[in-house]
């Protein structure tokens, strides 16, 4: 009687071999989609056996380090900074500018003012913009985005692109007056004992030194990176090493209350 | 024969299936018509939508699935010989179809959920649109368990004999049905719903779209099954030849059964939620149901064979020209073995991970997927209304000349739609837009080819039409005494079947074994990954 054979049962041939085929299929489709193929891809991104499997899988990885501009490059920038760097914006400069900021707005903002984090660039001083701009396309300040963005800008281009930038409207700077009553100690006076300025002897509120940017109202989270890259040296395009002598004294407390405190400007 | 209570479930269900079919395929004529340059840029791109909803929903969910369910009813009587058990509940059944149909239809008609059948979170539509679909499949699960019931109140009267073939086979379709809807159960109730209904505001769109890709893929194949079965257990019969073996069919439905489930991520190639290995799981699943269509077109090949040299066809190919060709059944089951392979064979494309790059979300897929369902299958779905016909009505069906002339059209019109489409598709014509400025260099070569499509689409409305004068010229011809109704007959009379293809438990534990091996790993690690979800966007544009 066939209804006394038992289906589930490796004596069962239809059992054995249906379940041994399927299983047998998926075992070595896993293998090559999991294994095979991943450690073939010409690009070799995977680092071994397992970082394979997991790729395959789909499960989601931390952005790697890249390594970038191999050849270290000497001294922090080859930016002369002077009060004189910067002529005076004109508007056939500004409207060159605004002719290529649309490149820009993706992160910085349609207006100069970002939704993504990145540094406000409306209002900030041409000088400042214009050093950033000649050291990321020199290498000396490394970003995977900023140094493909560079590479295709002559010195006018840059030059324009501050001048358009400065001239985007952003609300007044702070005053030594409202630097003095509002800011932590660590922003208005600095730690003279660590030699550490105080941010608005130079950053503006007490004094705005040539190619330093403003930092009101920049991202939180972008300031304290800078900070932080400052501190380890991953950042190096300060002249003199002003900003890593400062970042480096700095305990993560005080990044913290000055990047917020300048957030919320 | 069927019992008077069973005929008329059975006629409502092919009644309301078809009324849904005529209508939805008027909206998509419509659509094809707007899209072309006969007509000028379509001023509110939401009317287009919205009739693309309405088109999909009703073509995917209500037109198939009612056919399955009342072909399955048909079956259930008239293999097992024995009255319907539940016929109350079926008709619970089918008014809860009915409620969901107009549950669903009402705010897609007013404009409030034109998010297309395929729901695209985080789109969210009226939530009556979804608590309608609901209802449908609900309805749908009381068939599946009827299917279920009436197959093992039989097995126990019938201790030890082998369950008839269409019976068997139109189990193994209930059963997949029924484990593939879960998938697009699960989006609705656990994410679409709550968001609809006001409780959330986010969605997570890339796990809704997995298991979308659940249902997505296997809904072809229940689909497909009445064709198939309509394949195995009426055209041999009906074209006078024998079922060339009895057991390659059981193997290739309970194959279906298998293979039909765990290969919906090809829908997902280009989603990046999903990994690439996940992904050639899937590829290789899918280019296993092959195996089982394969099995299909030789066993059916073959079957036809016989019917040719029982008729004195003689050689290689003599047996061809001695076919009954005058037979609907005949005509019907060659277009769609046309259309099959011109379809399978696009669908290779569409499998392959890197060539899929090439025709992604283009109108190759519309044309590959209406070639595959409105054309292979749903021209069988004629012919299973013509053969089933006399035995729902007891009255002749003798319009074998308009049935014949249906067909062509069909066919001929099927070809004139979706043949440009693929084309336009390589062109890189996306698929699912309203208008397309045909006066751009880069798309006047395409306006011929869109323009030819909506000719073909009128034939295919005429066939339509055709199809419903027929049945019901049906209703109205003389009353006749009806012979008891046959499936084929196999060539070796089936004594004994091996218990595997006589039950489903193994198979269907092997559907639930690789759809956890497939689907288990992504739906986990959508589910436990923070910050996937994304704000849900209203589907009414004012």
């Amino acid at each position: 009687m066939m209804e006394t054979e038992r289906v589930f049962s490796l004596r069962n041939v239809w059992f054995t071999a249906s379940v041994g085929a399927v299983i047998g299929i998926a075992a070595v489709a896993a293998l090559i989609g999991f294994i095979w193929i991943p450690l073939e891809q010409s690009n070799k991104t995977v680092a071994g056996l397992w970082d394979a499997i997991c790729t395959a899988a789909g499960v989601p990885e931390s952005f790697r380090q890249v390594q970038q501009s191999a050849a270290p490059i000497a001294g922090p920038s080859n930016v002369i900074v002077s009060a004189q760097m910067m002529k005076p914006a004109d508007g056939l400069s500004i409207g060159r500018g605004a002719a290529l900021a649309p490149q820009c707005t993706m992160c910085h903002g349609v207006r100069g003012m970002s939704h993504a984090d990145a540094p406000n660039l409306a209002g900030q001083h041409d000088a400042a913009i214009y050093k950033q701009l000649r050291d990321f396309k020199s290498g000396h300040r490394t970003s995977a985005i900023m140094g493909a963005l560079v590479a295709g800008l002559g010195d006018q281009d840059m030059r324009d692109l501050a001048a358009y930038f400065a001239g985007l409207p952003r609300g007044p700077e702070a005053t030594a007056a409202d630097a003095r009553h509002e800011a932590p100690v660590i922003v208005r006076n600095g730690s003279p004992m660590r030699n550490i300025a105080g941010c608005t002897s130079c950053h503006g509120g007490i004094d705005i030194k040539t190619g330093s940017p403003r930092l009101d109202g920049e991202s939180e989270s972008y300031l304290r990176a800078q900070l932080l890259a400052f501190a380890t040296g991953a950042r190096h395009n300060d002249i003199y090493g002003q900003m890593r002598n400062v970042a480096r004294q700095m305990t993560p407390e005080e990044i913290d209350t000055t990047a917020r405190f300048f957030a919320g400007r | 024969m069927l019992s008077n209570g069973s005929r008329r479930l059975i006629l409502a269900h092919f009644w309301l299936a078809f009324a849904a079919f005529l209508l939805a395929l008027v909206l998509g004529e419509w659509q094809m018509y707007i899209r072309s340059p006969l007509h000028d840029w379509i001023s509110n791109p939401e009317l287009y939508y919205r009739a693309v909803t309405a088109h999909g929903s009703a073509m995917a969910y209500v037109f198939p699935l009612l056919v399955a369910m009342g072909f399955g009813y048909a079956i259930a009587e008239l293999a097992l010989k024995q009255p319907l058990i539940g016929l109350r509940w079926a008709w619970a059944s089918f008014g809860l179809v009915v409620l969901g149909t107009v549950t669903a239809m009402a705010p897609v008609s007013m404009g409030l959920a034109s998010v297309l059948y395929t729901f695209y979170p985080p789109m969210i539509g009226n939530a009556f649109f979804y608590i309608g679909i609901v209802l449908v499949v609900v309805g749908s699960w009381i068939w599946v368990a009827l299917m279920g019931i009436n197959l093992n109140a039989w097995k126990k009267a019938h201790s030890g004999e082998p369950v008839p073939l269409p019976m068997f086979a139109n189990v193994a379709g209930a059963y997949l049905w029924a484990w593939t809807s879960v998938g697009a159960a699960m989006e609705i109730l656990f994410q679409i719903l709550p968001v609809a209904l006001g409780f959330k505001s986010t969605i997570d769109a890339g796990l809704a779209r997995v298991f979308f890709s659940w249902t997505l893929h296997a809904i072809v194949y229940f689909w497909l099954m009445p064709t198939y079965i309509a394949f195995y257990v009426l055209v041999p019969r009906a074209i006078g030849g024998r079922l060339y073996s009895d057991a390659m069919a059981r193997i290739s439905f309970v194959l279906f059964l298998v293979f039909s489930m765990p290969i919906g991520m090809h829908h997902l190639f280009q989603d990046p939620q999903v990994g690439s290995g996940m992904k050639f799981m899937h590829a290789v699943f899918t280019a296993m149901v092959s195996v089982p269509t394969l099995l299909t077109i030789f066993t059916i090949c073959a079957s036809v064979e016989i019917a040719g040299r029982l008729r004195g066809g003689k050689g290689a190919l003599g047996w061809i020209a001695a076919l009954p060709w005058k037979n609907p059944m005949m005509l019907a089951v060659a277009f769609s073995f046309v259309m099959l392979g011109f379809g399978g064979a696009g669908g290779l494309i569409n499998m392959s991970y890197q060539l899929d790059f090439v025709i992604h979300n283009t109108q190759w897929v519309t044309g590959h997927f209406h070639l595959i369902f409105g054309g292979a299958i749903v021209i069988m779905y004629f012919a299973i209304a013509y053969d089933l016909w006399p035995h729902l009505t007891g009255r002749a069906l003798e319009s074998v000349r308009l049935m014949r002339a249906q067909l062509w059209l069909w066919f001929i019109g099927m070809l004139v739609v979706t043949f440009p489409w693929h084309f336009v598709g390589i062109l890189g014509m996306p698929r699912r837009m309203a208008y397309f400025d045909y006066s751009h260099p880069a798309l006047a070569p395409q306006a011929i080819y869109v323009t030819v499509t909506f000719v073909g689409g009128l034939l295919l409305v005429a066939s339509a039409v055709l199809f419903i004068l027929v049945l019901v010229r049906g209703h109205l011809a003389n009353r006749i005494t009806l012979p008891e109704f046959r499936f084929s007959t196999p060539v070796h009379a089936t004594t004994r079947v091996p218990v595997a293809l006589n039950s489903f438990a193994l198979w269907i534990a092997l559907m639930i074994g690789l759809t956890v091996v497939n689907y288990g790993f992504p739906i986990a690690q959508l589910m436990a990954l923070p910050q996937t979800s994304v704000p849900a966007v209203p589907s009414v544009v004012k």
